[in-house]
């Protein structure tokens, strides 16, 4: 079953088109990852998907309208914003207590149990903790919700790396099943890359990319090449190029490994380089979206 | 990539082990109530200051209390009635004072607040509608405020009545006098009717403006809370030289109060024969005031659903 099926969703502000003909496909057990610089689109399509702004075109999440069917929707997803979100003058034990109370498939007890591992208590306010321990509250809070869909918007902004990778590390060993879903994103690419099985880029309200990851390492490679071979590798037709140090770096996609190997050294390129070639050498549009 | 990978086409066996569960909406909206009162503790605390100042400065007039009780003595009836009641009225119009000042600015922020903060991003990531946030915040003007402020007022009271009677008997005279005409139990069903009356069902329109404007404004919501009345009634007596919209609204503010009582501008010690709760709900201003409230709140409702972090 498809838990997000989007058919051509545009949302305007004023004369600042932010999704512009966005067409998503999430399958069940999925973890997509949806990458854009900021102002792309990123949060405005998250938004549309958990009923938090409306929309034109089609929308179904887990089979409901997210725009007027929220308040049930928000049964089976469970969605972080980002980091401040989580009102300050909440307690954490106000925050379980609110939770058992109005969520069906919040389990306490979960929630207990990822917070005994952080040192965070429960009577502090959400004022009185760091940036990370905010977030690790709210990733405590919605692990323990036994939802079918997460959305995460940016999760880890502004956090240091030992947080943004405990993060990353807590969602994969003791939430993700393929059951759930997950939809993330985010301009910071490497950490999320050995999480994800879908990585979409998004540019300007626009779908510019849209791979599994098994396909992403099949199809392209990404080779190092030093001076003197690199006419017969441009000849290979690169879909991108930059500087290394004393080399050149090219994009291929679709090109055989064994024609490459002899030209220099070939490896898996890292999503964020893919995503400077895709998303990089496109013309900027006049008139569209920041 | 060792991570899962790819569409489940074939359904897994536990995949319905999520059970559809269900919440009663009562209980949605207890926890709605109780987040309401975490986040505002001023609904609780400032009745209970300005019953502390009330009792504070009884105390202190307490000394004389005796010798006044000994000069009312020698009063007719009505008058002495009126010198006993005087401090318990004055302890009861300065708490229900702090109901009116707490009601306005809790109103002004419930639903702006959450948006400034950014937290309405939180709520709404929750399985709790609009509807049911948006009636938890009106719940408390309009029950939760009143009752509470009710409960410590009647509790004010009678701690006032117990230190007189402990000071009035210490010096002999009767407590008599101050029982008949002070019976706790007639207190409180006079204050409730008279905060329930006076200052809810009337003024409704004025709190569900206010949660409206909460709703709506983008910015420094007080303003437009106040201003938009304020200059309708400057127009008008510009234009017309009248004042029907501001005598309007300050009719509201001040209770209205025709209706509910017969004697109109007393306070809420006199004798409940002065009640006339029927004439009160069959009076049409009451209930265009009522539909206009349920108009505001509803479009609160549905701002709510619009609009985002600001």
């Amino acid at each position: 079953m498809a838990s997000i099926e989007a058919r051509s969703l545009r949302k305007a502000f004023g004369t600042t088109v932010a999704l512009d003909g966005v067409d998503l496909h999430v399958e069940e057990g999925q973890i997509l990852g949806l990458i854009g610089p900021n102002g792309a689109g990123k949060t405005t399509a998250l938004n549309a998907i958990v009923g938090l702004t409306a929309y034109q075109g089609e929308l179904r999440v887990l089979g409901r309208d997210p725009w007027t069917e929220r308040d049930r929707l928000m049964r089976d997803v469970s969605f972080i914003a980002d980091v401040a979100v989580l009102p300050r003058w909440l307690k954490v034990s106000q925050a379980l207590d609110y939770l058992a109370g109005v969520h069906p498939r919040f389990d306490r007890a979960k929630a207990e149990g990822f917070l005994g591992k952080t040192s965070i208590g429960r009577s502090r306010r959400v004022r009185e903790l760091s940036k990370g321990m905010v977030t690790q509250l709210h990733l405590a809070l919605v692990m323990a919700i036994d939802a079918r869909l997460l959305v995460l918007d940016e999760p880890t902004l502004g956090l240091d790396i030992l947080y943004r990778k405990q993060f990353y590390d807590s969602l994969l060993n003791d939430y993700f099943d393929r059951r759930r879903t997950i939809v993330v994103a985010t301009h910071q690419v490497e950490e999320i890359e050995h999480v994800l099985t879908e990585v979409m880029f998004i540019d300007r309200g626009r779908i510019v990319f849209d791979r599994s990851m098994d396909d992403l390492e099949s199809r392209y490679l990404e080779l190092t090449v030093r001076p003197e071979q690199i006419a017969a590798a441009r000849g290979l037709k690169p879909i991108s190029e930059r500087q290394g140090i004393a080399s050149s770096i090219l994009l291929f996609d679709g090109v055989d490994r064994k024609q490459l190997d002899p030209l220099g050294e070939v490896r898996t390129p890292g999503i964020a380089d893919l995503f400077v070639a895709m998303v990089g050498k496109q013309p900027p549009q006049t008139g569209a979206a920041r | 990539m060792n991570t899962p990978s790819g569409a489940m086409s074939e359904s897994l066996p536990g995949s319905e082990a999520i059970v559809p569960a269900e919440i009663p909406a009562t209980r949605r909206m207890y926890w709605a109530l109780r987040r309401e009162l975490w986040e505002n503790r001023s609904i609780s605390l400032a009745p209970l200051g300005a019953a502390g100042i009330v009792l504070f400065g009884f105390l202190l007039t307490l000394v004389r209390l005796p010798e006044k009780l000994h000069t009312a003595s020698t009063l007719a009836p009505i008058e002495r009635q009126k010198m006993i009641e005087e401090p318990f009225d004055a302890a009861a119009a300065l708490i229900m004072l702090t109901f009116l000042i707490v009601a306005a600015f809790y109103c002004v922020d419930a639903l702006y607040g959450e948006r400034r903060d950014r937290s309405i991003l939180f709520w709404k990531s929750l399985p709790v509608s609009d509807f049911t946030s948006v009636a938890a915040k009106a719940s408390i003007p309009f029950v939760v405020l009143p009752l509470l402020v009710v409960l410590i007022t009647v509790v004010t009271q009678f701690t006032m009545l117990l230190l007189s009677s402990a000071v009035v008997g210490a010096s002999g005279e009767s407590v008599a006098v101050l029982w008949n005409q002070l019976s706790p139990f007639r207190m409180f069903w006079l204050l409730l009717y008279h905060i329930f009356t006076a200052h809810v069902l009337w003024a409704a329109p004025l709190y569900a403006w206010l949660l409206l404007v909460s709703a709506w404004a983008k910015r420094a919501p007080f303003l437009w809370a106040v201003l938009p009345p304020l200059g309708i009634s400057v127009f008008e007596k510009m234009l017309f030289n009248t004042s029907h919209f501001a005598s309007l609204l300050l009719n509201r503010f001040s209770g209205g109060g025709m209706e509910a009582v017969t004697a109109p501008g007393t306070m809420p010690m006199n004798p409940m024969t002065h009640l006339t709760p029927a004439t009160f709900l069959g009076s049409m201003g009451l209930w265009i005031g009522l539909a206009v409230a349920a108009a505001f709140l509803a479009a609160a409702v549905r701002l709510r659903r619009y609009r985002g972090p600001i």
